[in-house]
């Protein structure tokens, strides 16, 4: 008896949580049956849900929102990569923790997400820029080495027994015609170009100031590109110009990291523009 | 690959052992193709003991004439149309220029088979590479693809001399490639069988302020000079003409005819 109703118990709730016929449970639906299709379905990576989707991926790029904050911005003549740095312990040399590293001399990587999978996926961008410049006798282009490490993630979110990358990458460079390029990868294997983006902690809110403060003129010059960097930074990163990392790239050149002290004169250059836009404010309402 | 072990990465020849099992066959695994060869058989081996001095000797001939060189104007590629079988002309309008794409030739000499096998091959890639990276691929890279293919199947037995013409944004491009996996960079090559004599012609008569009509009767005269003495050559003349914007294909001339213009006062 009992075995009985339990099974048609179960099978109520599949034909429930499956049939999406019923706009009034629809609601509901969707929200008790995806945990409980997640539970059936999110073990395994090759397995997709009934509703599309790939449960491992979907939560792989939540892991990506914990990890600090970095940002690119594509400019004419440079491109920029700032990330946000996580306080390190006292003890701890804080050289050692690197989140902005090169791939070759005219390409660059950021990344948010898991430090370890991020570790793997930059030394196997790395072999394949000197693999390449040996088959084919030219640097890589900036889309050839994205193209590489997305299909890399794809690869790992469809075969047996492993887990999906648990990083999204910032991508910059300069092909050899002189292009300056950005692409962002995530852990589902896409990939697409952007003038400017942000990935991980509050990317949202930096993405929303960039969209607002992207314009040309904000990048007309080298200096304004990293000033608008460090401004969409400052949003998100607390205690100011300490906890920013920033590395540019110009043309023809290799990977810069600034110092901090030049990274304190830009912050204490855009505090200064803030406060004199503020006064100029204030002039103008008592006038 | 740099860290191969501790990455845990499994080459395919191992992942096919393991599925397949040996003794069935073993399987020669190239990174483009796996030839299946019975169990035994060992290529390599099998030629090292034919060229061992005292035994039985294969040595194989390139029958064959082209050249190539290039000059202010562009690339000139010549080659003649003899195939051979030992003594027996297997056909006297063979084709032995590949136009692999409106950028890009490659020439055959040597094993006719393994010639148009592997071309074809390079021209697959050419093709894919372009699709993939949306532009062409350069002269360097198509010709490190044919070199990295012949290095993998270095030692058992192979036959081909080619030459890679091309014009990629850096320029025309030469290169000469062979079945030992030698890659060369060059201005003027001729390969062959037929090849001393043609370049005996070419060295004699090469300026680099060519015009366009003076190269085209140096590659003519080259491969007719060739073939009027190696037994191995003749046929037509096919001659190509790299510009900036593409190959042409300047003329298919028989070099009976073209010798005795040459040589009016010798017959």
């Amino acid at each position: 008896m009992r075995p009985v109703i339990t099974l048609s118990l179960n099978t109520s709730w599949q034909t429930f949580a499956s049939g999406v016929a019923s706009n009034t449970f629809k609601h509901f639906s969707t929200s008790v049956s995806r945990n409980i299709m997640a539970a059936r379905y999110d073990r395994a990576i090759t397995v997709f849900s009934p509703d599309g989707h790939l449960f491992q991926v979907e939560y792989a790029q939540e892991a990506v929102k914990k990890g600090s904050t970095a940002v690119g911005i594509r400019g004419k003549d440079i491109v920029v990569l700032g990330v946000e740095k996580k306080s390190v312990a006292k003890l701890q040399e804080e050289r050692t923790v690197r989140k902005i590293c090169a791939l070759d001399e005219h390409v660059c990587m950021a990344f948010a997400g898991l430090t370890a999978d991020a570790r793997i996926v930059i030394n196997r961008a790395r072999v394949e820029c000197q693999s390449h410049r040996l088959t084919v006798e030219d640097p890589v282009t900036v889309e050839y080495i994205t193209r590489h490490i997305a299909t890399l993630k794809q690869r790992y979110t469809q075969s047996n027994g492993r887990r999906p990358f648990g990083i999204s990458a910032l991508i910059v460079g300069f092909d050899y015609d002189g292009t300056p390029r950005l692409y962002q990868t995530d852990p589902s294997g896409t990939y697409h170009a952007w003038k400017a983006n942000a990935i991980g902690r509050s990317a949202k809110t930096v993405r929303e100031f960039l969209e607002k403060n992207y314009t040309d003129e904000a990048i007309a010059t080298d200096n304004e590109a990293i000033k608008l960097a460090i401004k969409a930074l400052l949003e998100v990163v607390q205690s100011g110009g300490k906890n920013i990392d920033l590395a540019v790239i110009r043309r023809n050149q290799p990977l810069k990291l600034l110092e901090s002290k030049e990274i304190e004169t830009l912050v204490a250059e855009i505090e200064k523009e803030k406060e004199d836009e503020a006064e100029k404010k204030k002039q103008k309402k008592s006038t | 690959m740099a860290l191969f072990d501790v990455s845990g990465y499994k080459s395919h020849s191992e992942l096919r052992g393991q599925m397949i099992g040996t003794g069935v066959g073993h399987f020669i695994d190239r990174p483009n193709q796996t030839f299946s060869v019975p169990v035994g058989v060992d290529p390599s081996g099998f030629l090292k003991s034919c060229s061992h001095d005292g035994g039985v000797s294969i040595d194989l001939n390139h029958g064959t004439t082209t050249l190539a060189f290039t000059f202010r104007h562009g690339v000139i590629v010549a080659v003649d149309s003899r195939a051979s079988a030992g003594s027996y002309i297997a056909s006297k309008e063979a084709n032995k220029v590949i136009e692999i794409n409106p950028y890009l030739l490659g020439t055959m000499s040597g094993s006719a088979a393994d010639c148009q096998y592997w071309e074809r091959l390079l021209a697959k890639e050419c093709r894919l590479y372009k699709l993939r990276n949306k532009q062409r691929i350069s002269v360097s890279a198509a010709s490190k693809l044919l070199c990295n293919m012949m290095l993998g199947y270095r030692g058992m037995g192979l036959s081909m001399g080619s030459m890679i013409v091309g014009w990629d944004n850096k320029g025309p491009g030469l290169y000469y490639v062979d079945d030992n996996a030698k890659r060369l960079s060059g201005r003027m090559f001729s390969t062959g069988c037929g090849s001393s004599y043609a370049y005996g012609v070419i060295d004699s008569g090469y300026r680099e302020d060519m015009t366009v009509e003076e190269a085209y009767e140096l590659g003519r005269h080259g491969i007719t000079h060739a073939t009027h003495r190696d037994a191995y050559s003749g046929g037509v003349v096919n001659l190509y003409h790299m510009q900036e914007d593409g190959w042409i294909k300047v003329c298919k001339e028989d070099v009976s005819e073209l010798i005795h213009r040459y040589r009016k006062g010798m017959f």
